[in-house]
């Protein structure tokens, strides 16, 4: 490799030709796989940057004559999936409602892609499974604010709950204290004849009759004579077992007090049509559809 | 063998530097009894091997009708009556266990059986070499060629392009068959014949024709020498009873040429039946002298013993000077003792008796395998629910296993909290209170199902339920316990 013939006499071996204080040094080149290796690496690098985005420049980068980026790569995948899916979902998107739950193949399709949104989107407040949390109903249950039916499950996922959009359900109950409607001893009264609406315990001293023309005067006009309450208002059913926020006399009186505006936003403008069939379905399936 | 050795010798010995390079082997051909066998088991595993994955079975509509098939993209396992879900692999388990006590067994009665017939190394480097003896000719026209590599003619470069162009087209027909176990034959030969198949096939074919060509092409005995585990397994797991292919040094020795052993006869010394004739060494593939003893490089494929016979017929002495044979008989017969074997010894029937239990246990996992299962997931979030009217639900997410090739109708039922009711989503079919479902051939059903209780029957935290799925049609039950619990 070298062109010095200069030998080192005491090993025989030819030298770099470089010499200090008569001192010599022996050329002891690097093994030749080792130099075409490099050579090797170098030219790839060269060939890197000639195919894929490799210099930055002042306000952009070499793009390099394959044009790749992650970001495209990522956008072809995504355009993938929506092939593979493209005909399923389709097929999930013409058919109505009651007939997904009774085709076994399309239910399937339904709840596994509804599974997935909705640990996309919904789990955040309903939780992965829909178990719901105070202030948050849970799905799986069979008391619906706004209606346990396929279609009414639908409009409430399109549209939302005090979302903003124009067809979203609107009512919300009074704030009865802080608006100056109910007295705080009222209130109290109040609060323990809805506690006996559903068989709970009242608190001593409470006058059952006073108790019963508050709740008639106030309250019947949303959650009816009874107590059953109008899912066209979203007020709950006040008999049963189930409460959003709780049956406690205390929680009953800040409910009472400042009213509750639960706020679930609309779906309609950012999931597309099969994929909120999906998650209607998927949710009706929880347990608690009607 | 057995020479006691002091251990300041061995540390004044160099043995020199652990790498050495590969010598070129060029075995003569031979003909005789264990180069037939060869030749038969030869044609016998690579018939097998090309040819299987062409065998048709049929397994009713819809079903693959490959007898032997790997279907890895519908997760299935096909071996003519038998097919094998993924969760079944274990069945292989077994089937590796016969093999490992089969491969003793061979190795308790006849040494390297494996290793001399039957292992792809052997198979395939001994169809290289017959190619190679095939064109350039046999052992010292090999090694005179070689030797006069420098001045290189026209011819010998095409024989030797030729040789390569056909170990490659070996190479490429091994890795070709290989793919066809992996998806339907017929089909993707012709898709490979107009470049239709899918790219894995291609690379898959690839990698081993590569493999292929180079071990049996270039590399031959080095793999069994410095690759392969087997033959330092093999050594520690023999014993002194085996027969191995072995030199009987008890009648070869001492080593005289035959003009001189007549001399010595006639002055009446003792002579021995080798006559030094290296032909053991000639035709031996991984290049050893079988007379230096049982060494780890002998694979014992038995050609030396062809080679020997066939010089002892030829100078008229007796056969098998060279032969399946152990030290004990050599002792025996230098002491004047007539030999004995012993294939029938604790160590072989210990093995059988092993080869037996394993295979009866197979037998019986596989006679008796559920074709109906069923996986109850209980929901964790939440893991109950409570009703309006107080009553509790618990949901289970149950997979339905149909390992049969048809569609068929099953039954639930569900036995746990009192007065408790079912409800399968999505499932309006019910007779007699018994939700039915049908489940679809040769595939697993995810079912989401619904207990509710009502709880003042149920006040305990938790109670076990059992599920029960029964086939209407061929009464074929299957069930799984899981526990329902309060909120």
């Amino acid at each position: 490799m070298t062109e010095h013939s200069d030998i080192d006499h005491v090993s025989g071996r030819s030298t770099t030709g470089h010499e200090w204080d008569g001192i010599k040094e022996l050329n002891t080149p690097l093994p030749r796989w080792w130099v075409i290796t490099f050579y090797a690496t170098i030219l790839w690098a060269i060939g890197y940057w000639i195919v894929y985005p490799a210099w930055p420049l002042l306000w952009s980068h070499t793009t390099g004559i394959w044009n790749y980026s992650t970001r495209a790569e990522v956008a072809t995948e995504l355009a993938n999936l929506e092939k593979i899916r493209g005909d399923k979902m389709v097929a999930l998107g013409a058919a109505p409602l009651e007939e997904i739950e009774k085709n076994p193949a399309l239910l399937a399709l339904a709840r596994a892609r509804g599974k997935t949104v909705f640990g996309d989107n919904c789990a955040p407040c309903h939780g992965s499974g829909g178990a719901g949390a105070k202030g948050y109903p849970n799905l799986n249950d069979d008391e619906w604010l706004w209606g346990g039916s396929l279609d009414q499950i639908m409009q409430t996922i399109q549209f939302g709950a005090r979302s903003g959009h124009p067809k979203t359900h609107e009512s919300a109950m009074l704030a009865f204290g802080k608006e100056g409607v109910l007295k705080k001893d009222e209130i109290v009264t109040v609060a323990n004849y809805v506690r006996s609406l559903s068989g709970l315990p009242t608190a001593a001293g409470y006058n059952a009759t006073v108790g019963a023309k508050i709740f008639a005067d106030n309250c019947v006009s949303c959650h009816g004579d009874n107590g059953k309450g109008n899912q066209e208002l979203g007020a709950p059913d006040l008999t049963d077992k189930i409460w959003l926020y709780g049956s406690d006399e205390a929680t009953l009186v800040e409910t009472i007090t400042n009213g509750r505006t639960g706020v679930m936003p609309a779906w309609v403008s950012r999931l597309d049509p099969s994929t909120i069939k999906a998650l209607t379905v998927y949710v009706h399936s929880l347990g608690g559809g009607k | 063998m057995n020479k006691t050795v002091n251990p300041t010798d061995l540390q004044l010995e160099d043995d020199g530097p652990l790498y050495a390079a590969q010598k070129k082997v060029y075995p003569q051909s031979v003909s005789g009894t264990f180069r037939r066998t060869k030749w038969g088991l030869m044609a016998f595993c690579l018939g097998v091997y090309y040819l299987l994955p062409f065998v048709r079975w049929n397994r009713g509509l819809g079903a693959p009708d490959q007898a032997v098939l790997v279907d890895l993209p519908n997760s299935r396992f096909y071996f003519f009556f038998i097919e094998l879900w993924p969760q079944e692999v274990y069945y292989f388990t077994g089937l590796l266990i016969v093999a490992a006590l089969t491969l003793f067994l061979m190795n308790a009665v006849g040494g390297r059986i494996w290793c001399g017939y039957l292992c792809p190394q052997t198979v395939w480097t001994d169809l290289f070499y017959a190619v190679e003896r095939m064109i350039e000719g046999d052992r010292r026209e090999r090694m005179r060629k070689d030797a006069a590599k420098g001045t290189m003619k026209l011819e010998r470069f095409a024989e030797i392009l030729l040789k390569h162009s056909i170990w490659l087209m070996i190479a490429w027909w091994t890795g070709g068959a290989w793919v066809l176990y992996f998806n339907d034959a017929p089909t993707l030969v012709k898709q490979l014949v107009i470049f239709q198949a899918p790219m894995i096939a291609y690379v898959w074919i690839a990698i081993l024709t590569a493999t292929t060509y180079i071990f049996a092409g270039w590399m031959r005995e080095q793999v069994c020498v410095y690759m392969c585990p087997w033959p330092r397994i093999q050594a520690a797991l023999t014993d002194e009873w085996a027969l191995n292919v072995t030199y009987k040094y008890d009648r070869g020795e001492a080593r005289t040429s035959l003009k001189k052993a007549n001399e010595l006869r006639a002055l009446g010394q003792p002579v021995g039946d080798c006559i030094d004739c290296y032909q053991c060494v000639a035709v031996c593939p991984t290049g050893i002298d079988i007379r230096n003893g049982p060494q780890l490089d002998c694979i014992q494929c038995g050609l030396c013993i062809d080679a020997c016979d066939t010089v002892m017929t030829k100078i008229g002495r007796e056969t098998r000077l060279i032969g399946y044979d152990n030290d004990i008989n050599i002792h025996r017969r230098q002491e004047g003792k007539p030999p004995i074997y012993r294939i029938v010894r604790p160590r072989t029937i210990i093995y059988t008796a092993m080869i037996a239990a394993v295979g009866a246990i197979m037998l019986y996992a596989m006679l008796t395998r559920s074709l109906l299962d069923i996986n109850v997931l209980h929901d964790r979030n939440p893991v109950a629910v409570k009703l309006s009217d107080g009553s509790i639900r618990n949901a289970y997410t149950v997979r339905l296993l149909n390992k049969r090739g048809f569609d068929r109708v099953i039954a639930i039922d569900v036995d746990g909290p009192v007065n408790a009711t079912l409800h399968v989503v999505g499932a309006d079919s019910v007779t007699q209170d018994r939700p039915m479902i049908i489940l679809a051939r040769d595939t697993t059903t995810e079912l989401r199902l619904l207990v509710t209780a009502p709880a003042e029957n149920n006040p305990e935290k938790s109670v076990p339920v059992h599920f029960r799925v029964t086939d209407i049609g061929l009464g074929e039950v299957a069930s799984a316990t899981d526990h329902f619990v309060a909120p």
